[in-house]
């Protein structure tokens, strides 16, 4: 009775497609970024950072872009699309992911090239920001409640987040003009671009994509399969019970 | 049958029926003032520097007004959804626009005053000594904050409103969307009071971003409240 649910699986022959040319760009993109890219003048080997650093920051604000892209969908249909507000908790959850990679490693960048783990600039902050509301959003995603109820409160919280964006990004801006440090330091981390570097870039880029595409697939599928696990067991588990009583009855 | 009334009628007995209960309850003026009073006791303690306070007084002014928000958004709605007071006002066809307007102005009013009696607080306490032209700035910029904090604080206490854990997820939600307004109204009443080395004057960029920030608060919140609190 149970062998249809059980043999179900999260893949397709798409998102196979695309987990091995996943795994294939990342491979290109260790080779390149690693071995085959030259190290930058002034940072040495610590610009191969970069090759991770920028994809995940690409990756997280996709990320963001598509849970808030969702969110109004969600709002402007009441919140009955299940599978629109799937798509946004999962894409959420991986830019919660990548948003930490990319600050842990902006952080580990910046400690070698400007010689501080944290600068106050509007970018850095801005982030760190929207990473803290993207952990509020997926704590509301969890709260009890119909599955409308949650779609419809997560997609306030991801529009609300978005509308913070730049105004947490101009304000930060405008509060660091004030307090303008005499520094040595380039608060930049961008660095002379060579040929190879840009196209290992943009092999991260895409290697990380494929990532974004594969992960959601996944997660929005794994996130469907526990909507039906919620909604079938307890009519299976009074089916089994009913079946078995008889069966306990006549031994 | 009569008309129902328009959205600004609705916010206006809205916010009337909260400042009632506030005012017969005063939870507000007996616990939130008082609790806001001694955090500024404590920030002493903790600087423990009589200059280094006068500086740092708009920031801390800004901070637990901030933090009194979090406490005053959970009581607005905690007398919401103790009797089921929201859905009757849904089941009665209220506009869920009026209802976050009126809640908003409510709360705005409550934390206009914690902060009028935390800036006097300020002015005692950290012995600082204001230029007059700085009421005008003081005056505005305290508007435009608390305005956008209470429309962001009825967003989302309207959000958890009813469910379990909101005491612990509303400070997790709040807080990083109202860095604007603490950045904006702590630079804004340093140049008011004059303890940041700026001119009054250079007190008005941040009261132009507060009231951006006050204004985009309150669209967002019109827009989305209604799918915020609905069951």
């Amino acid at each position: 009775m149970t062998t249809p649910t059980t043999s179900r699986s999260t893949g397709t022959r798409a998102t196979r497609v695309i987990g091995i040319a996943a795994i294939v760009m990342s491979a290109w993109l260790s080779l390149f970024g690693l071995v085959l890219s030259p190290a930058d003048v002034a940072q040495g080997d610590a610009v191969r950072i970069m090759y991770v650093h920028v994809p995940s920051v690409w990756l997280a604000y996709l990320a963001f872009i598509v849970t808030a892209i969702c969110s109004v969908w969600v709002l402007v249909a009441r919140g009955r699309v299940p599978g629109v507000d799937r798509v946004a908790g999962a894409s959420a959850e991986i830019g919660v992911v990548f948003m930490a990679v990319t600050l842990v490693s902006g952080m580990l960048w910046g400690r070698i090239t400007w010689g501080v783990y944290w600068q106050w600039d509007a970018r850095l902050t801005t982030t760190a920001l929207l990473f803290i509301t993207y952990i509020g959003y997926l704590a509301v995603r969890g709260l009890e409640g119909s599955p409308e109820q949650r779609a419809r409160r997560s997609a306030v919280v991801g529009v609300v987040a978005v509308a913070e964006i730049p105004l947490v990004h101009w304000s930060v801006r405008l509060w660091r003009s004030l307090h303008q440090e005499a520094t040595v330091l380039d608060t930049d981390l961008d660095v002379d671009i060579d040929g190879l570097m840009l196209f290992t870039l943009f092999v991260g880029v895409i290697a990380f994509t494929l990532w974004f595409v594969w992960f959601v697939l996944h997660r929005a599928r794994v996130m469907a399969l526990a909507a039906l696990v919620e909604e079938r067991s307890l009519d299976e588990a009074l089916a089994e019970r009913a079946a078995e009583v008889p069966a306990g009855g006549q031994n | 049958m009569s008309t129902p009334p328009g959205v600004v009628a609705t916010a206006r007995m809205i916010a009337a029926r909260d400042l009632r209960i506030e005012w017969r309850a005063r939870v507000v003026t007996n616990q939130v003032i008082p609790f806001a009073a001694v955090n500024m006791v404590l920030f002493a303690f903790a600087v423990d520097d009589t200059g280094a306070l006068g500086r740092l007084a708009p920031g801390l002014v800004w901070l637990t007004v901030m933090f009194s928000l979090l406490l005053c958004a959970q009581r607005a709605f905690a007398i919401e959804s103790a009797d089921g007071a929201l859905e009757a006002l849904r089941v009665a066809g209220v506009d869920p626009v009026g209802i976050f307007l009126g809640k908003a102005t409510a709360l705005a009013v409550q934390l206009f005053a914690l902060a009028a009696v935390m800036v006097l607080a300020a002015l005692i306490l950290y012995d600082l000594d204001p230029p007059a032209g700085g009421v005008v700035v003081l005056v505005t910029s305290a508007i435009c904050a608390t305005c956008a904090l209470a429309a962001t604080g009825t967003i989302y206490a309207g959000l958890a409103a009813g469910v379990s854990g909101r005491e612990t997820l509303l400070p997790l939600l709040v807080v990083p969307v109202v860095s604007p307004v603490l950045i904006g109204a702590t630079r804004a009443v340093e140049a008011a009071l004059g303890t940041g080395g700026t001119a009054v004057a250079d007190g008005w960029p941040w009261v132009g971003l507060l009231a951006v920030v006050a204004v985009a608060s309150a669209v967002v919140g019109a827009l989305t409240f209604g799918s915020a609190i609905r069951d």
